[in-house]
């Protein structure tokens, strides 16, 4: 394990997926790069990132959705975000977001509208992903 | 003969209980009216001298107490958001015997503070963030609290990176400090706080409450009432290392302002596939209902059940059921004069309305949950659908017509079928009041509490929420 870096995440796995796997290794290899971890695991709601995220004073919200509705349980979460005072928060989604194959440039383009600072395909690697929280959050 | 005598100052009774250690036995219980308006000495001595009517002059090598007289121990929490924080500080307080009057979540109004500054609690436990999370509400609320002029012993129990500031802020105030109830996400570590509870309910709140004038007839006064029930019903069910207890088991306790629920185990989902949401809950847990009682809060049983329900248990109209209620908010002592009379059965049909209300308030929930992979079953809080045994305690339980008829509301009902209440249960009455006594007396003698409840506790049979009731006669658990 690596020194932390001072930076916090909540992670887990939006609506009603129960698919366990992936959040773990997401955790595992968000830990390893020096994060501090609350992982919420699966059938996250957003109630549930939001309360994490104040009482952790999270830096970042880690959303996960890979049973293809993650474009119904992501719509409000930024709107709620900012009712609980996390102005600014930075929200990233990520897995299989949509129903079907979709052309990913438009679903890019429809999480951005919905508030999210950065959405991941299918495929991405964890590393992919701590590279941009590292430049997002300024980890030195 | 080694005579010990157990006295529970309650809101309405001081209750005296002589046990021989020895023996092992119940020598005497004798209630008489509390008298915390004037001197709370006075009923006591009542209640010793009916005592002594039935025992005779003893020699007392001990006198131990608990008390819930003059309002019981009166809190306010305080915590960051409702569900996490802020709940963890409400089981801490309920865990540790405490009335809550306010549970506050985020930052303390302008009107909260007002209302703290009006009436001040006994103790204010002021919680907020996970260790290393937010700091800004638990010490914006510190130093609020430092803008007022009352003072009252505060617990700072919150995220361990903000209580420096929160202790410079508070250094008028008695401040003692506590391990974070939620050091992480989603962790309970409430027990440190109950503990320093305790200890200041002790040391400063007996004596402001005139408790003290009897201290020389007591070795001490140990806890408030509610924590002392929780101490049985912890050494009922997990034993001593000499003395096996009974294993998990729920505890339910109607009285006139609230009704009282106890649950001793983990319960945990039943299977693997169930997913388990919200936070972990305490082993030990209480919950206590404000607006369920049989005659302060009679209204809040007869809302939620409604007035149809309880007028056709009683076996009268409902016109008849509010003129009746309407005599009990006028008359407070007013009790049944016969064996089954209309007060009697409206009264029984609300013993079984707040059981039914309270256990399904404390129990956990299952849900289900449509994916694409099926459905899913979800269950947040204690399961208790495994627990064989249930204690009834409280007046109207005591004295119901047929409590196990009313125990079986606390049992799996098909009206409410994903409310994780036992599926059947023994059910065991603490007919001589003696719970709370066996929760002092545990403190100094636990094997001889344990040994003397399972003597006393009375089996009154089997419920089943589905199929009959098996009733048994005998009073001895085995």
């Amino acid at each position: 394990m690596e020194e932390l870096n001072g930076k916090k995440l909540v992670i887990g796995v939006i609506g009603a997926d129960v698919h366990a796997v992936g959040i773990r290794i997401l955790d595992y290899a968000f830990r390893g790069a020096g994060f501090e971890v609350t992982n919420l695991g699966v059938m996250v709601s957003q109630e549930e990132f939001i309360g994490a995220a104040v009482e952790t004073n999270a830096d970042a919200i880690i959303v996960s959705s890979l049973y293809g509705h993650g474009e119904l349980d992501c719509r409000g979460l930024r709107e709620k975000c900012d009712e609980a005072g996390l102005t600014g928060i930075l929200l990233y989604v990520g897995g299989n977001i949509v129903v079907g194959k979709q052309d990913f440039e438009d679903v890019e383009k429809r999480f951005r509208a919905m508030g999210f600072d950065r959405v991941f395909p299918p495929g991405t690697s964890p590393e992919e992903a701590i590279q941009m929280l590292n430049q997002d959050l300024e980890v030195e | 003969m080694r005579p010990v005598l157990l006295i529970d100052f309650g809101s309405t009774y001081t209750k005296a209980t002589a046990v021989d250690l020895d023996q092992e036995v119940i020598l005497g219980t004798s209630p008489a009216f509390t008298t915390s308006d004037s001197d709370i000495g006075e009923g006591l001595t009542h209640a010793l001298d009916r005592l002594c009517e039935k025992t005779g002059v003893l020699d007392y090598t001990a006198r131990l107490a608990c008390s819930s007289a003059a309002g019981g121990l009166r809190m306010m929490v305080s915590g960051l958001v409702p569900e996490l924080t802020a709940q963890a500080a409400k089981l801490a307080a309920l865990g540790a015997g405490a009335k809550i009057c306010r549970v506050f979540s985020h930052g303390l109004s302008r009107r909260d503070l007002e209302e703290i500054q009006a009436d001040p609690p006994d103790i204010f436990l002021l919680t907020g963030g996970t260790d290393g999370g937010n700091r800004e509400c638990i010490i914006g609320n510190a130093e609020k609290l430092a803008t007022l002029t009352v003072r009252f012993p505060i617990i700072l129990a919150g995220n361990r990176n903000a209580v420096d500031d929160c202790e410079d802020f508070l250094s008028e105030f008695p401040v003692t400090l506590c391990p974070n109830v939620m050091p992480h996400f989603g962790e309970l570590d409430i027990e440190p706080v109950q503990r320093e509870i305790r200890k200041l309910f002790l040391s400063r709140i007996v004596s402001a409450r005139g408790l003290s004038k009897t201290q020389e007839l007591l070795s001490g006064i140990l806890m408030p009432t509610p924590s002392a029930i929780l101490s049985a019903m912890v050494l009922l069910a997990g034993g001593t290392d000499r003395e096996p207890g009974l294993g998990d088991l729920m505890a339910i306790d109607v009285g006139g302002a609230t009704t009282d629920v106890y649950s001793i185990g983990w319960g945990e989902p039943d299977d693997i596939n169930i997913i388990l949401k919200g936070f972990e809950e305490p082993y030990a847990k209480r919950t206590v209902e404000g607006d369920i009682g049989v005659r302060y809060s009679a209204q809040g049983i007869v809302n939620e059940t409604g007035l149809s329900q309880i007028a056709c248990q009683a076996e009268v109209t409902e016109d008849q059921v509010q003129a009746l209620l309407l005599e009990l908010t006028c008359d407070k002592s007013l009790v049944a004069r016969k064996c089954g009379d209309a007060i009697g059965r409206l009264d029984d049909a609300l013993a079984a309305g707040a059981v039914d209300i309270a256990t399904r308030r404390h129990a956990g929930t299952l849900s289900e949950v449509y994916t694409v992979t099926g459905v899913v079953p979800v269950q947040t809080g204690k399961n208790l659908r495994r627990i064989r045994r249930i204690i009834l305690t409280g007046g109207p339980l005591i004295h119901a017509d047929d409590p196990l008829a009313i125990a079986r509301r606390a049992l799996f009902s098909d009206s409410c079928p994903m409310s994780l209440r036992p599926l059947h249960a023994e059910i065991l009455m603490d007919s001589q009041y003696i719970l709370s006594a066996m929760g002092v007396l545990a403190e100094r003698e636990p094997d001889v509490a344990l040994r003397i409840m399972k003597k006393e506790l009375v089996r009154l049979g089997e419920c089943r929420a589905t199929d009959g009731d098996r009733r048994v006669a005998g009073p001895n658990i085995k």
